[in-house]
């Protein structure tokens, strides 16, 4: 997939129902982020950043617009892969607000799956896997169940299963929503470093300002509508941002 | 990696308990089908242990075992002399019941055709064969007597001298061996007061006409002992059987018989599908019909375990379909489940039954057969158990893990 961005998403647009009950949650969305690029996405509740994060994921495909993953032209309005949740586990790392571990299986088998899923064989998942939560800080952790884990080493760890595929891009929906301000900004450093590392595409919906810092792009969100953020618009709702990140 | 086996270890406490369960209701389907076998084998165990090629029973009867048949000992005579008949001897079987130390002892008695038959041929576990040809005594051990021990049954008393291991009558009653003529006499025993008023009615009688009258010897002997008056009948027998000779034709040898008019003849074969298809068809179809529906019962329950345990890991397997696993991951996880939940709980049946059925009073008997298609059943209730549960686990939407 060489050097193309891990995702350009454009004019997307998400419809719920028909007639009297449609809503619109997108409207002609349009995003890229290169290899190596942290983006953040802000927007009050209900603007449509979880719908935006379901399109791109593949999880819930987009009614128009097009998405292009790893330079891999997988959405093209009507026209999909065959097999989306294939492409997704081979090129899409997920993040989510709850820790979102599988509950029977302890820290390192809940990375080695994923591995495991893209077809590599057990023992070098579970290297890669051990390898991944050494590197995130909670290899000491690998036999514990999600139980007996903190809140934030749950997160390193749903961030060590997001990158045991390799992925083209990896979508966090508010990852730091259920830690403290120091766990959160230690997590979304967590991703800047992984991007940069792993030349990993990253977007993250949050609501917290404070760590904006961290981030290569910022993009807002509301009624649906997506465009990249304006300093007003930022310290509007959070106070003042890194300003070379932001646009004029 | 196993994802039934993680999951089943991380609920190991729920997921035994509920196998146990499980593997106690298959025991009892297990168990039914033993009762069945049981039945079926006890009530061929006599027919087939007195090795005869072809039962002579009263004229138009089922034989001894459907109804009562009398024939009179003189048919063992000419039996013998048929061409093709190696030898034949009198079968006397009936039940009794007595008490025993206030206890209801109910056993089926036997008549060997002494000295042809001794019981050589019973399933001895302690003891010998008899050895006289009056008051000695073969027991199945189901009726509690121990080697040694004596029994009064009629006005004689009998000595254990043999015990035997599962020889029992179609009824499930312990079998106790005799000579026939033990065995005739235990039959037809009666009290003392009534041989003495029998005798002064047959004196009665017997003045009440004019040979009586003008002869008194005949008087005499009237009230004198049964078996010497000739125009009295002796002690009947059940069924009269015969062993063919070498290469004798079995269907000829009844024509022959048949031709008699005062007995029917089955062959050994034809003898016990009467009694399958008499005494014991009701009780096999009905423990049959209760097999299947303790089977259908056991599907529903492993389906209804099954679902629940995938309605629990809903989320789970939202959050796989989310990380891109394949249809065939989830269905692997709820059928592996299902399947080894089936097997474990197949096995805890076995294990349980083996030490629970020989405690049953009747005979529970296992056949390898009877495993390997109970183990089909529990395959195949297994995989039908786990259809809701997958069906269930494809409808869940991978965006279920987020919200």
């Amino acid at each position: 997939m060489g050097d193309a961005p891990a995702l350009e998403a454009n004019g997307l647009t998400k419809v719920y129902g028909s007639g009297h009950t449609e809503v619109v949650a997108l409207r002609e969305a349009s995003m890229q982020v290169r290899r190596g690029e942290v983006a953040a996405l802000l927007g009050p509740s209900g603007a449509g950043k979880s719908t935006f994060l379901l399109c791109v994921g593949l999880i819930n495909p987009p009614t128009r617009g097009r998405v292009t993953i790893g330079g891999r032209a997988v959405i093209d309005g009507p026209r999909a892969l065959g097999d989306l949740r294939r492409f997704r586990r081979e090129h899409i790392g997920f993040v989510f607000q709850k820790s979102n571990l599988i509950p029977f299986l302890n820290a390192a088998d809940n990375v080695q799956i994923m591995g495991e899923l893209i077809g590599r064989p057990a023992a070098v998942a579970r290297r890669r896997a051990l390898e991944l939560l050494d590197a995130l800080g909670v290899g000491a952790r690998a036999r514990n169940m999600p139980t007996q884990l903190s809140g934030g080493e749950q997160q390193r760890v749903t961030v060590a299963r997001a990158l045991a595929n390799q992925p083209s891009l990896i979508l966090a929906d508010e990852p730091t929503a259920a830690l403290d301000s120091t766990r959160g900004r230690q997590v979304m450093e967590l991703f800047r470093d992984v991007a940069h590392t792993h030349g990993t595409g990253v977007i993250v919906v949050t609501h917290d300002h404070r760590a904006l810092d961290v981030f290569d792009t910022v993009y807002e969100m509301e009624d649906g509508m997506l465009r990249p953020a304006t300093r007003s618009g930022v310290e509007a709702s959070a106070g003042p941002a890194r300003e070379h990140r932001l646009l004029p | 990696m196993n994802l039934a086996v993680r999951d089943i270890r991380h609920s190991l406490g729920r997921f035994v308990l509920t196998t146990i369960g499980v593997g106690m209701l298959l025991m009892v389907v297990l168990g039914m089908g033993g009762i069945y076998r049981g039945l079926v084998d006890d009530a061929l165990v006599v027919t087939r242990g007195v090795g005869a090629d072809i039962w002579v029973v009263q004229r138009d009867t089922r034989g001894p075992f459907a109804e009562v048949s009398r024939l009179p000992r003189s048919v063992v005579d000419r039996v013998t002399a048929v061409p093709g008949v190696r030898d034949a001897r009198e079968f006397v079987f009936h039940t009794i019941q007595r008490e025993r130390g206030g206890r209801p002892l109910r056993m089926g008695v036997l008549g060997l055709g002494w000295p042809t038959d001794k019981g050589e041929g019973l399933p001895l576990i302690a003891g010998r064969p008899l050895a006289q040809n009056h008051f000695e005594m073969i027991a199945d051990e189901s009726l509690g007597l121990a080697l040694g021990e004596r029994l009064q049954l009629g006005k004689d008393t009998y000595t254990v001298v043999g015990l035997t291991r599962w020889l029992v009558s179609s009824g499930g009653d312990g079998i106790a061996c005799f000579t026939s003529r033990d065995a005739q006499a235990i039959q037809f025993d009666e009290p003392g007061e009534s041989v003495r008023l029998e005798r002064q009615a047959r004196r009665g009688r017997a003045r009440g006409i004019d040979f009586g009258r003008t002869q008194p010897s005949v008087l005499e002997r009237a009230s004198g002992l049964s078996g010497r008056i000739a125009a009295l009948p002796g002690p009947a027998v059940s069924a009269v059987i015969a062993r063919l000779a070498p290469g004798a034709d079995a269907g000829e040898v009844q024509g022959i018989m048949d031709g008699w008019g005062d007995v029917t003849t089955y062959t050994a074969d034809q003898q016990e599908e009467l009694l399958l298809k008499g005494s014991v068809d009701r009780a096999r179809r009905q423990i049959l019909l209760f097999r299947v529906l303790l089977t259908i019962i056991s599907a529903v329950i492993m389906a209804l375990i099954i679902y629940t345990l995938t309605l629990d890991k809903l989320h789970p397997i939202a959050l796989l379909k989310l990380i891109g696993a394949p249809n065939h991951t989830i269905v692997g996880l709820i059928l592996q489940q299902s399947l080894i939940m089936g097997g474990l709980a197949f096995a805890v049946g076995y294990v349980i039954g083996l030490e629970l059925f020989p405690r049953f009073p009747r005979r529970v008997l296992v056949t390898n057969d009877d495993l390997l298609r109970v183990a089909g059943i529990v395959l195949v209730i297994s995989v039908f158990a786990s259809l809701l549960g997958i069906w269930k686990a494809m409808r869940v939407a991978p965006n279920e893990a987020i919200g």
